[in-house]
């Protein structure tokens, strides 16, 4: 086990990716000498060379749109979106190539492609340097969506998503890239699909009396909270992924707690937690005691930095709706 | 890395008016003829511009503002292209055109506000006749070239200009922008900063041929002009304003310039380029440049000098205090302007956040 934060574990990650298979090549704004923004390429360039880790021109169509003719030719493109609000100008190819070739094609021609995107606020940005756009993305079929919330699942779901055939966007909580945790750098994360499958859900924290399901940075917000909590014993569940949604680890957990509260930083309306709210009240309606609250982004533009505190879910918000949920 | 930094100091074919050394040269085709006061008010311009940067950098290392993007070094550019703008004509700037903001009239605090995190915006785009600041990279070319195709269908002779940087050619914004601007014949002037630079990425990462030379193949004029050449600027784009009034349609100008500090106040540009890179191009410093011209010529003095320099510290005073005594927006401030009418949504959202507010009375939280 080694200590090192969510940044360290994902270069680690790609690292290791890049070892295991020669057609795994990198492709981004900034990505080579710089080891991009937020520096996890940091020295892949240097180690890999020019040819698999390139620096891509400013356009994040081209970079998507070329990537799906590299998948075409057998390799396993890697790109980094260099913030959530900069991925729009790629949209159409994600959505209209990336998400449907294999289908198109009949299976003939998978599209092996990670979208990795660093993605929500919390980071006194400006303006497009906070935003939560994975709803977009998970409401896309043929599309899978991941976001890891500790170093740990970060080493190791980078991995499996570059192993994937199916493409991968793959969104990074940058508030959370700073995060220290133990990293187990030895196991191989193929070999532990079975344990350690990255589209399941997971328990991060028992409890008996509030299943809280949420994703990405809201993962140690909640795990604060429910270490806060006085009143009310709390389970939190990492979603971990969006698309598709591993239901049956929070029916299983809402099945004994009768309660459930869906947290995410993105706006609320037509967000993921509706789609967990709606499907767990479908299968749970005779055990839940109380019904399913949501705690998110309100449905706004982000707001400017000095306005982001009252913007996202903190830990007195998500108490405040299992207070709600408990006064049922 | 030796070859694309040689390739970034040297644009032989750069419209040039004054030289490096303060020497006024004379080019074939551009000229332009200014009156003695006019020279100094663009000193004067020159030297206010760089200390709202120089105080706006040392405030966001004091943790006053989030971030800074700096226009070091890219003054005359952004200044002299400004300068030459009639009132009725409309600029689309990025977020490191405070020389360009500047020239339209905009207060320097409201330049300062949206890197303080008060606001996305900061002035009245309408009034000022400048669009905000636009962080996305491209897309506020096409937004210069819708303008100017309205400006087109009134009839008017105003024009409009459409600044971005060396890096945003390669967006697909930036060359759709080419396009339509070329088959409107919009009136749109298209203002790149090639400071070298799109972070880390040297010029040579978004195209192979040298900026200005791609207007052609859209199927309109190109011209590279020495971006810390005041005169040059704003000749070269007076030239292109005056095509687009007479309804001749767009010019690509490419101003050569560099960008003297990071890309923003959270870069760290040892990383990727040579120092030697930066004292090649200090050598060329735009204010300078003009302040040798205007003392050799001896069309300002001592006193003028110290009077600038005195101004300019009353400015960074008004900055300073100004950034400190911004007021903080509150909670509710999120829900404002999202739509122009009412919104069943917005309106219960921001009910609730005022019964949460209150819930908690006086006590602090998040
Ligand atoms: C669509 C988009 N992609 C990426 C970014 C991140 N980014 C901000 S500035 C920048 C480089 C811009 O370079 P250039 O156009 O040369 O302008 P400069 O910053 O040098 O003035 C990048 C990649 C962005 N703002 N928008
Ligand atoms: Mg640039």
């Amino acid at each position: 086990m080694t200590t090192m934060t969510m940044a360290k574990a994902l270069n680690a990650g790609l690292r290791r990716a890049m070892e295991a298979d020669d057609r795994v090549v990198l492709f981004g704004e900034d990505i080579g000498r710089l080891g991009g923004v937020f520096r996890i390429t940091d020295g892949l360039q240097k180690d890999f060379g020019e040819h698999r880790v390139m620096d891509a021109p400013l356009a994040e169509s081209g970079i998507v749109g070329t990537a799906v003719g590299m998948a075409m030719r057998g390799y396993r493109p890697v790109l980094e979106i260099q913030f959530d609000g900069f991925v729009y100008p790629a949209f159409d190819q994600i959505v209209s190539q990336v998400a449907k070739m294999h289908r198109r094609t009949e299976g003939t021609v998978p599209m092996p492609i990670v979208i990795r995107i660093p993605y929500g606020g919390g980071i006194g940005a400006v303006e497009h340097h906070s935003e939560s756009p994975e709803a977009y993305f998970a409401h896309t079929a043929g599309l899978r969506v991941l976001t890891p919330s500790d170093p740990q699942a970060a080493y190791l779901t980078i991995q499996q998503a570059i192993a994937c055939q199916d493409p991968v966007v793959y969104f990074e909580p940058k508030r959370r890239y700073w995060d220290k945790g133990e990293v187990d750098e030895q196991v191989d994360a193929l070999d532990l699909l079975q344990v350690a499958d990255p589209w399941r859900a997971r328990v991060v924290r028992t409890g008996s009396d509030v299943t809280v399901a949420c994703y990405g940075p809201m993962v140690r917000t909640c795990l604060e909270a429910a270490e806060a909590s006085t009143d009310a014993s709390l389970e939190v569940i990492d979603l971990q992924s969006l698309s598709p949604l591993d239901l049956d680890t929070v029916i299983a957990s809402v099945e004994r707690t009768g309660r459930l509260v869906v947290v995410h930083e993105a706006s609320g309306n037509a967000g993921l937690g509706a789609e967990v709210a709606a499907r767990v009240a479908e299968r749970c309606f005779f055990t839940l005691e109380a019904p399913v609250l949501r705690v998110t982004g309100y449905d706004v533009p982000y707001p400017p930095s000095r306005l982001e505190e009252h913007f996202l879910p903190d830990l007195d918000r998500v108490l405040d709706a299992v207070d709600r949920a408990m006064a049922f | 890395m030796t070859a694309v930094s040689l390739d970034g100091v040297r644009s032989p074919g750069a419209v040039q008016l004054l030289s490096p050394e303060g020497e006024r040269v004379a080019h074939p085709e551009y000229d332009i003829a200014l009156s003695d006061a006019e020279l100094r008010s663009l000193y004067r311009d020159l030297v206010l511009v760089r200390r709202v940067d120089t105080e706006a950098t040392a405030l966001q290392r004091q943790g006053e503002l989030g971030l800074w993007a700096s226009c070091l070094g890219q003054e005359a550019a952004q200044v002299g292209s400004g300068r030459v703008l009639r009132p009725g004509d409309f600029a689309f700037p990025t977020y490191r055109d405070h020389g360009v903001t500047w020239t339209r009239g905009v207060p320097p605090l409201d330049m300062l506000s949206m890197f303080r995190g008060v606001t996305n915006g900061g002035w009245d785009p309408l009034q000022k006749r400048c669009a905000p600041y636009t962080i996305v990279i491209g897309n506020q070319a096409l937004h210069g070239v819708g303008y100017a195709m309205g400006i087109r269908l009134d009839g008017s002779d105003d024009a409009a200009i459409a600044y971005f940087g060396d890096g945003a050619t390669a967006e697909g914004d930036v060359n759709e922008a080419f396009v339509f601007a070329s088959v409107f014949n919009a009136p749109v002037v298209f203002f790149c900063q090639n400071n070298q630079w799109a972070i880390s990425q040297p010029r040579d990462r978004q195209s192979r041929v040298p900026i200005y030379e791609r207007a052609a193949g859209f199927g309109f004029p190109g011209v590279q002009v020495d971006g810390n050449d005041i005169l040059a600027v704003m000749a070269v784009t007076r030239h292109a304003l005056d095509r687009a009034r007479a309804g001749e349609g767009p010019t690509l100008i490419e101003a050569f310039t560099y960008r003297m500090a990071a890309h923003t106040s959270s870069d760290d540009p040892t990383r990727y380029r040579h120092a030697d890179e930066l004292e090649v191009w200090r050598l060329r410093d735009p204010i300078e440049r003009l302040k040798v011209f205007l003392a050799r010529q001896g069309l300002a003095d001592r006193q003028f000098f110290d009077q600038v320099e005195r101004e300019a510290d009353e400015l960074a005073v008004v900055v300073r205090d100004g950034v400190r005594a911004m007021p903080e927006p509150p909670s509710q401030a999120m829900f404002d302007h999202v739509y122009a009418e009412p919104h069943r949504l917005i309106e219960e959202q921001r009910r609730a956040v005022a019964d949460y507010d209150a819930s908690f009375g006086d006590e602090v939280h998040a």
